[in-house]
């Protein structure tokens, strides 16, 4: 009955985004502010209707429903439940409830956040969200029914896959669709602002925070899917360039280019027609990565199910939206004209050449991507892409940006003078260049790869301080404490992201540069160093689990002779699917993390054991966090603060300028 | 050409192609082995060093060979598969340890079951290159001619087995 009831709830939300896609759009075209007003509520009853298919199946994966066939696919009784609810996004159909689940929360938000808006702009924008949500509607309609009866029930499911059995999975997947989905609202405000031709500045100033929360959900799920796989693969790796991490990465590049053009389009009025397209592309970018993930055409580790009736579906959709959206642009943005006009050294023309460059890597990530593809189509014969081919196109393109994203905050708007901004920078230019030549020496090894990573990480760091010490100079306010307070947070959030770049950039550097690995046959009693650090595996046990049996290794780790912690790394077999996985224990730390994976076992209790150290890699992560951190630092910013509470109070301005005589 | 079309015409050029991917099957790697006589061999035995193992032992008879080694963990997941398979006698299953010390093989062996009558030791992969193996486990259909009828590249799973090995064994036993 409740996954009826799912079911049900998701014919009706379709019913209402086809009502929510058709009227305020006609309405706002031919200026009927009543069909305007269905918007709203259109949006809203959408969100109900849409959270209670998802808690439908949330009930049925809580009540260990197996006559329903997604849930006995994807979860088993003996799962905890956090991971039967985890398992919810488990596979393709009830991931796509979930995407449809935030797409309707952005919608709701939209509703909440927009009192400020023109009727027919914010009528517009919920009706592209909802021919959007249509496409996704049908699809798990027709093709990929999360409730689907599995009649007679099942006696057990078949459990969720092992690998997913993790924390980690449980936040992955949405804080990734946030960010996927956040990015529908960029491109519905691009598309409404096509349709209703006035791509102005307050077009971008609205724009602006969506994006921004967007893009910190989206930087926030690839780092928390990127650290999955360096303790849940148990091979160390962080990042394999592989086709689905690589749609992640592809909205990723667009929607970073995408926040820096919407500056300067808020800001001088320039790069609209850009603008739009990044915002397309960004949300393209998603869409298309759905469809590599769902369809099957690559092969990746994250690959479901393949059905070519799903592909078609999905590909069809995409030519649709992205398409329409793409001729829409063909059509409207000739008129739109241009902004401001600038010289090539300012402040618009580095923040363009970001952009391009930004850009210019997107397209070579997916060019990789869908090069076997294309090979393959034109019947050339089947290769695959991999790190080597991405890690040579990408740093040569990512070096530039990167010096750039030292000198762009500092130029002038419109002109800036070159000799002017050389002398302001010679110091920082100095002690970047020398600490990246000398401090490799004194770590030991010296490699071109190695001073070039710790030269742009330090020259973001010096950068970053010139440009707060010029800012400071230029704020009201007496004390040093009174300037810094005055000092906008949006300017502190680019900062403080510009920053993150930078302690990403150095765990990327220290990783590849000084991180070993070793592969040993261990004896119960028996030491191997790795480091300065000296493991003794202690022996292993048999343990057993919720849902699991496992061998679990115990490695006392010492340094100097002196202990610092004892690591369990563990070798699991899940029962229902009889399937092995590695549980690589982790010493995380600051300078470095020490890392034990078992192998197989060998005779006479010796395992073969693999260990790693990796000094700086928990940098990569907390680099992306600090990224994170200055998108949420830029949307606490005053003046989006005042605009929220702006839209408040719906009380006419008279009354409100008596209440004020009256206090 | 107008510029703002540009984007338009990359996107349908794209979508072209991701129509003609979605009728391929990436997973599918073409042999050119498949069709042609299995390389012959001649490799030392696991459990008893001083006999070898041969192709030309199994003339006129359909069998499988199957790569596999213990440091694998994929061959781990396969095993079962290979046991149920070898108790049904539906097809013998010869394997060949890949790249792989003795001791250890034996004792994987002897601690999870033993799906093979004979294995062969391919301590230095030369078989697999001429086999082409990409990687443990694969297994292949040889027929009673000594022709590679069929190649599973990656762990044999139950559907596979009952949908194409079976199948496809009984087929080339009544030729």
């Amino acid at each position: 009955m409740i996954p009826e009831i799912g079911h049900f709830a998701l014919i009706l939300a379709l019913c209402v985004a086809v009502v929510q896609g058709i009227l305020p759009i006609y309405g706002a075209a031919v200026g009927n502010s009543a069909l305007m007003a269905v918007a709203k509520p259109a949006a809203r009853g959408q969100f109900l209707l849409v959270l209670t298919a998802f808690g439908c199946l949330a009930y049925a994966f809580a009540e260990k429903d197996f006559s329903v066939l997604y849930v006995a696919a994807t979860s088993n009784s003996q799962l905890p439940l956090h991971y039967r609810l985890a398992a919810i996004w488990g596979a393709h159909e009830g991931s796509l409830l979930l995407w449809t689940l935030i797409l309707t929360i952005w919608m709701f938000a939209v509703t909440l956040f927009s009192a400020h808006l023109p009727e027919s702009t914010r009528s517009r924008i919920l009706g592209v969200m909802g021919l959007v949500s249509i496409g996704f509607l049908l699809f798990m309609l027709t093709v990929s029914n999360p409730f689907e009866r599995l009649i007679p029930a099942a006696a057990e499911g078949r459990d969720l896959n092992p690998l997913l059995q993790d924390p980690g999975m449980v936040i992955h997947p949405p804080m990734l669709y946030m960010g996927y989905v956040g990015f529908s609202v960029a491109f519905a405000f691009a598309i409404a602002a096509l349709l209703g031709g006035n791509l102005d500045a307050a077009w971008a100033r609205w724009s602006r925070p969506w994006t921004t929360v967007a893009w910190c959900f989206l930087t926030v799920g690839i780092a928390m899917g990127s650290g999955w796989a360096y303790y849940e693969l148990g091979w160390g790796g962080w990042w394999f360039w592989d086709p689905v991490e690589n749609a992640s990465f592809m909205p990723w590049l667009a929607g970073t280019a995408l926040v820096h053009s919407l500056a300067v389009t808020d800001k001088r009025g320039g790069f609209k027609v850009w603008t739009v397209l990044l915002a397309i592309m960004a949300f393209s970018l998603s869409l298309l990565g759905t469809f590599l993930v769902r369809s099957g055409v690559l092969t990746s580790v994250h690959a479901f199910a393949t059905d070519p009736k799903r592909g078609m579906f999905i590909l069809a959709f995409l030519a649709i939206v992205i398409g329409g959206s793409l001729a829409l642009y063909a059509w409207r943005a000739p008129r739109v004209g241009l902004g401001g006009s600038f010289a090539a050294m300012s402040r618009e023309g580095m923040l363009l050449a970001n952009n391009v460059l930004l850009v210019a890597a997107m397209g070579s990530v997916l060019l990789g991507t869908l090069y076997p593809l294309f090979l393959d189509a034109l019947d050339l014969g089947k290769i695959s892409v991999g790190p080597p081919y991405f890690d040579s196109v990408f740093v040569p393109l990512m070096a530039p940006a990167v010096f750039l994203m030292g000198v762009g905050p500092l130029a002038q708007w419109k002109k800036a003078s070159l000799p002017d901004l050389a002398k302001r920078l010679k110091w920082a230019f100095g002690v970047s260049v020398i600490t990246a030549i000398v401090l490799p020496f004194v770590m030991g090894t010296w490699t071109p790869l190695l001073s070039l990573g710790l030269l742009l990480a330090i020259w973001i760091a010096t950068t970053s301080v010139v440009t707060l010490r010029e800012r400071l100079t230029h704020v009201a306010g007496n004390s040093l404490g009174e300037r810094l307070a005055s000092v906008p947070r949006s300017y502190w959030g680019m900062l403080v992201a510009h920053c993150g770049i930078a302690v990403f950039i150095v765990g990327v550097t220290m990783v590849k540069g000084f991180e070993t690995e070793k592969d040993v046959r261990m004896n119960v009693g028996e030491t191997a160093t790795i480091g300065d650090y000296l493991f003794r595996f202690d022996g292993a046990q048999d343990v057993v689990g919720p849902n699991y049996t496992a061998a679990r290794g115990s490695f006392s780790v010492s340094r100097d002779g002196r202990e610092t912690t004892v690591l369990y790394p563990e070798k699991r077999r899940y029962t229902a699917q009889n399937q092995v996985m590695t549980e690589a224990a982790i010493d995380p730390g600051l300078l470095r993390d020490l890392y034990v994976s078992l192998g197989e076992p060998l005779d006479d209790g010796a395992w073969s054991v693999r260990l790693y150290h990796k000094p700086f890699v928990d940098w990569i992560w907390g680099g992306c966090f600090i990224m994170a951190l200055g998108g949420v630092l830029a949307i606490s910013d005053r003046r989006y603060r005042i605009a929220w509470r702006r839209q408040e109070p719906a009380v006419p301005a008279a009354t409100r300028a008596a209440r004020r005589k009256v206090a | 050409m107008n510029r703002f079309l540009l984007p338009l015409s990359i996107f349908i050029v794209v979508v072209v192609f991701l129509g003609i991917g979605l009728k391929l099957n990436p997973r599918e790697i073409p042999s050119p082995l498949v069709g042609k006589a299995a390389p012959d061999f001649s490799q030392p035995q696991l459990f008893e060093p001083a006999k070898v193992f041969s192709p030309a032992d199994m003339k006129g008879k359909v069998w499988l060979l199957n790569f596999w080694a213990s440091w694998c963990s994929g061959c781990k997941t396969e095993h079962p598969v290979l046991m149920d398979l070898a108790k049904s006698g539906e097809v013998p299953i010869y394997g060949m340890d890949y790249k792989d010390q003795r001791d250890e093989a034996m004792t994987w062996l002897s601690r999870w079951g033993n799906p093979y009558p004979v294995v062969g030791v391919d301590d230095a992969g030369r078989v697999g290159i001429n086999y082409g193996v990409y990687g443990v486990p694969e297994t292949y259909v040889i027929d009673k001619q000594g022709v590679i009828q069929y190649k599973q590249i990656g762990p044999l799973d139950p559907e596979t087995v009952e949908k194409k090995i079976i199948p496809l064994v009984k087929q080339l036993e009544a030729q």
